[in-house]
Order: structure tokens, then sequence, then C-alpha cells
């Protein structure tokens, strides 16, 4: 008898960015969608995410990024995951992100990457093709 | 069903004595999800049960109880006690997910190895919320922690039986609920040790507090010498009012607890082993019964001859539990 696990997403919104409606708009998504999502709330280190992430055992992590501090927050919440033994819950970005950070983002482990203007059925599309319940 | 090896189990069973956060958060997730494996885990765990103090905090959205629980983890751990968290939030009936947002009023304790803390939804648990709750409870139990704060919506039913698992019990309010304080289920205000208005900065608190202790007194059995009397405190969460005397209160309760009841673990209790089993044979029927007749058709077979008028539901019921209760086998 299978039991149907459902997928567990945290939205994060890491580092001195106080804007959060997108951050908010996605995990209303995902709730429909029948995900269940622990928002981390705002002004969070990644050290906090990743350890949030671990009590709350979930999928994948969504950092929400506004401010332009991607460059270091999203690898550095990569790293920590990988120092406790955590790199299999995938990550995965959205917000500002100029389009030439993409590629440098991705090979330091950030799954995707979703851009302004993505419609929210795809991104969930995405999450449900690529995450899986661990 | 799948069984898990002995020495995984044992192995489980360590890290969470252990106190390692990965192996016990997997294991609360195994919970929700209903994993059968789970069970051979919990009946390793629960003689390490026994020692966490739970209190359980509950009331309708927005009156502040997870700013609540926030400032009392402070002050638990200036006690340098440990704490484990369940906060749950209640899932859509319409897409099954759900928006666990207790966790934000906490997460400054989120680097204290001293928390745990874990967000559960409501959802349609194998076993029901309570059966799943309590089992969490149990594993943060086993790892040891001093205290474990359950955090409901108490709005459903089963948020009102889940506070039946903790020692104490605290309902919290806030000024001019007034008509809506009416409309809070009786059985909330039966199983309330301690009341609390919160944002008692506001208008209408004396108010407040005099419908709620009326209220008390005609929904509580009559008041005997020596039996607890609810007391009604006033607080405001989020400037750290009234959180050191909710405090003492819990303690307060827990010495009267100890004293009635000899010390003996209210898990043990006639009333609570008898309410406890019974939930869980109650819920392992309706998983293994509904289960097995999903699987061979029968009980589909028996929606479609009721939906085409050829049998009555009652009949129908019959046909599909009563060949299955045989109490001659064992």
């Amino acid at each position: 008898m299978v039991h149907k696990r459902r997928i567990r997403v945290m939205v994060a919104k890491p580092g001195l960015d106080g804007h959060d409606r997108g951050a908010r708009i996605i995990a209303r998504a995902y709730r429909d969608a029948g995900f269940e999502v622990v928002y981390s709330g705002l002004h969070q280190t990644p050290e906090e995410i990743v350890e949030a992430a671990i009590q709350e055992d979930v999928d994948m992590i969504g950092l929400s990024s506004l401010a332009g501090a991607h460059r270091y927050l999203f690898p550095r919440t990569v790293e920590l995951l990988r120092e406790k033994g955590a790199d299999d819950i995938v990550v995965c970005g959205g917000g500002i992100i100029p389009e030439e950070d993409i590629p440098a983002l991705k090979e330091v482990g950030i799954k995707q990457v979703f851009t302004p203007g993505t419609p929210l059925d795809v991104i969930v599309k995405w999450v449900e093709d690529n995450v899986k319940p661990r | 069903m799948e069984v898990r090896d002995k020495d995984v189990m044992s192995r489980i069973t360590e890290k969470v004595r252990a106190g390692d956060v990965r192996t016990v958060a997997r294991l609360i997730r195994d919970i929700d999800d209903g994993m059968p494996e789970v069970r051979g885990t919990l009946k390793e765990l629960y003689p390490y049960t026994g020692n966490a103090y739970i209190v359980g905090i509950t009331g309708a959205p927005g009156v502040g109880k997870s700013t609540l629980v926030d400032q009392m983890l402070s002050h638990l751990r200036g006690q340098n006690k440990t704490v484990g968290v369940l906060a749950v939030d209640p899932t859509s009936p319409f897409s099954g997910g759900a928006i666990l947002g207790d966790r934000v009023r906490m997460q400054r304790h989120s680097m204290d190895e001293g928390i745990f803390i874990r967000s559960m939804a409501t959802r349609g648990h194998f076993g029901g919320l309570t059966q799943s709750t309590r089992s969490a409870i149990d594993v943060l139990d086993a790892m040891g922690k001093d205290y474990i704060l359950v955090e409901t919506v108490g709005v459903g039913q089963d948020e009102v039986d889940v506070v039946k698992s903790a020692h104490t019990t605290i309902i919290v309010v806030i000024p001019g609920m007034g008509d809506d304080i009416q409309a809070i289920k009786a059985g909330i205000l039966e199983v309330g040790d301690i009341f609390v208005i919160n944002k008692a900065d506001r208008e209408g608190t004396d108010k407040t507090l005099n419908d709620l202790r009326l209220m008390i007194e005609m929904s509580q059995n009559k008041y005997e010498e020596g039996r607890w009397k609810p007391p009604i405190l006033k607080a405001q969460a989020v400037f750290d009012k009234g959180v050191a005397g909710l405090l003492e209160e819990i303690e307060k309760h827990r010495s009267y607890l100890n004293k009635a009841f000899g010390g003996l673990h209210f898990r043990k209790r006639k009333d609570k082993v008898r309410e406890e089993l019974a939930g869980m044979v109650k819920n392992r029927l309706i998983e293994d019964v509904i289960n097995k007749l999903t699987e061979t058709g029968e009980f589909d077979e028996a929606v479609k001859s009721i939906v085409e008028g050829k049998m009555d539901p009652y009949t129908a019921c019959d046909n599909l539990v009563l060949p299955k209760l045989d109490f001659s086998a064992k």
C-alpha cells in the first residue's frame, strides 16, 4: 500500500531584503497545488534557513531575493546544506536576478532560478516534476 | 506491511535519544505521512517517553499564540530548559496543501540547539491529527526535551482533542471577543487549565475578563476545595508582559497535578490510556479495513450499488464489515 507523501517546501527570505509579496504569492500557489509550505519570515541568515529546513524536513528551499545579494546568499545556503549533510534538499532561487548571474548560480548547486514574469503554474509544474518527497 | 530492519530501528532510536535533529525531523515526517514502518520505531521509543512536560496552547487565529510561544521559549531557555515545539496549522480543505507560518514568530530561536521547532499541518492524517501529534510528542519526549509546547488553532474538534494530550492547556483570547467567546466551543472552555487574555492593552479587557470568568464558572465542574481553579491572566506577548506570570501558573498547575495524581504520569492514568488506545484502535481499523476494501474493489462496488439504487447504505455497510469481523480468529 503506497502512502502518499506530500511535498514540503520552505519559502525563505535571506538577507536584508524586506519585500516579501512575491514570496507570499509563491507560497500561496504552492499551497493551492497541495504542498505544505513553511514560510521563514524576513531577514533570515542562510544559517537560520538551513537549520529550519532541516528541522522541518523539507524537500526544497525556495530562496527569494530582490535586493541583489543573491550571489552570496544563495551559494552560502547550498554550502551550509552540504556541510550539514543535507544536500539532498533541492535549492531554487527567485526574484530580481540578472540573467547573466544564473549560470554561476546553477554551477554552485542552485537547481533552478525563476525570474519575474514566470507564470505561477510553470513554477509549480517544475517543482512537481523535479522535487520528489525524499 | 513493511517492517524496519531491527538494526535500522535501533540506530534510529539511538539517534533520537542523542538528539540528532535530522533523524527526529525525518521521523516526524514519516509519522505525518503515515508510513507503516514508523510503528516499530515508536514502540522502541515508548519506554523513553514520560519525562517531558507537555503544554498545549490553543485559541482563535490572530490572538497571538505564536508570539506567546516565542516569549515562553526565551523564558524557559533562561531557566536552562530544553523545549520542543509543535506548531499546527490548518490544511486547505480544497487543495490539501498548507501554509505553515507559525515559525515566523519564533525564528530567532532556530539556531538554539536546545529548541526544536516543527510545523505540522492538520491534513487528513492517517490516524487523525491527534495520533500524529501524539506520536510526534513521543519523539520529542524521547529526544530528551524538558518541555513540549503544542500550538493549535482551536477551531476544530481535532484541535481540541490534541490539547487533551497535554498536561496543562492554555486558552488564549483577545479583548473584545465578547460574542466570539460564546462561539468558542464548549469543549474548549472545559479543557482550559489557564486562560490568557493577550493584547490586554486593548479596550474591553476587563469586560472580556468578566465574561470569561462567568463562562468558565458555568462550564467547568463545580469548584471543590482543593480542585484546580483556572486562573485568567492578562498579557501582552509582544512586549513580554505577563509571560513570567504564565510560566508560574504552569508550574503551579504542575504541582497540583503531582499532588492530585501522586506524580503518576498522565498518560499512564486509566482514563487517558483508555482514550488513547480506543483512538488508536479506531484509526487502525479505519486504515486497515478501508484500505483492504478499496484494494479489493468491494468498496467501490458498494458505492455503485447505492448510487444505482440497488442497495441502501446501511445494508452495504453490513455487507462490507460483518464478514471481516471474525473474533474467533486470533
